[in-house]
């Protein structure tokens, strides 16, 4: 038996660190990185949801999730990775061209 | 405090102070692997919530797929070290920002459920249940989403292939 408030700490202690590495990190892998920590703490509570409610569509959603989070991590990093041939940077505030 | 609460905080601990370690490491490697750290006690956490399939799932498309490609492309692209180097110059209010929202959802979490009532009670969630409900009620998601796969798969190739230029 698990309290259900626990587990919704742990992924809301797992959300803002990621919002915080999002914010702070200026490498661009880095913040895909925050990006990943963020959505974990959404599928964790997919699952705790799930468990709670005896229901399994929470796992399922968990996921299409990760997969989503697998073809972001493709794009994203091809996407680096070109501007990084193109710009020889990959900090994310020296990106500004379209920057108002 | 039950012993599946314990082996929880243990794990959730863990997985806290890699997530942090993760977005204050100085060195981009360390990083990822701080990463593997906080996914594989992710999965642990699966496995306490009875989630045994995706937590399988979480090992092998996170800490065996995903963590390899961040890997390459830090390998790819030139990474500093040092804080001035990875961090930007606003990170004072980054954290104001985490905090704010750390303590918005803690606030209401604990205003929104009774913390003796609502309780997860361990129940039989077989790979097989999980299987047969994503091949009946969800298969239209289920093909789109490896619609999106083939799509980033192609995108991800186009993307990063040289340009032959005339």
């Amino acid at each position: 038996m698990i309290r259900l408030p626990l587990v919704l700490f742990l992924s809301a202690a797992l959300f803002s660190t990621g919002v915080y590495g999002v914010l702070a990190r200026r490498n661009a892998v880095l913040v895909l990185m925050s990006i990943e920590l963020m959505l974990n703490a959404v599928n964790i509570n997919l699952v705790a949801f799930g468990a709670a409610l005896h229901d399994l569509t929470g796992q399922v959603f968990a996921l299409f999730v990760i997969t989503v989070a697998a073809a972001e991590v493709g794009i994203g990093l091809a996407i680096v990775i070109l501007i990084y041939r193109n710009r020889e940077t990959i900090n994310v505030d020296e990106v500004n061209l379209l920057k108002w | 405090m039950t012993g599946a609460e314990i082996a929880f905080v243990i794990i959730g601990v863990a997985a806290v102070v890699g997530a942090l370690r993760v977005v204050t490491a100085r060195n981009v490697v360390r990083a990822a692997l701080y990463l593997v750290v906080t996914l594989s006690a992710v999965a642990g956490v699966y496995l306490l919530l009875s989630a045994e399939f995706v937590a399988w799932v979480q090992i092998l498309i996170y800490v065996g797929a995903i963590v390899i490609l961040f890997l390459f492309g830090l390998m790819l692209t030139k990474a500093p070290i040092g804080r001035e180097a990875l961090d930007n110059q606003r990170r004072g209010v980054a954290f104001l920002v985490g905090l704010a929202i750390l303590a918005g959802l803690v606030y209401l979490i604990q205003g929104a459920f009774d913390w003796d009532a609502a309780r997860i009670d361990p129940f039989e969630g077989s790979v097989a249940a999980v299987g047969s409900s994503i091949f009946s009620r969800f298969v239209l998601p289920f093909e789109v989403i490896s619609f999106l796969l083939l799509a980033a798969l192609i995108g991800a190739i186009v993307l990063s292939r040289k340009e032959d230029r005339p």
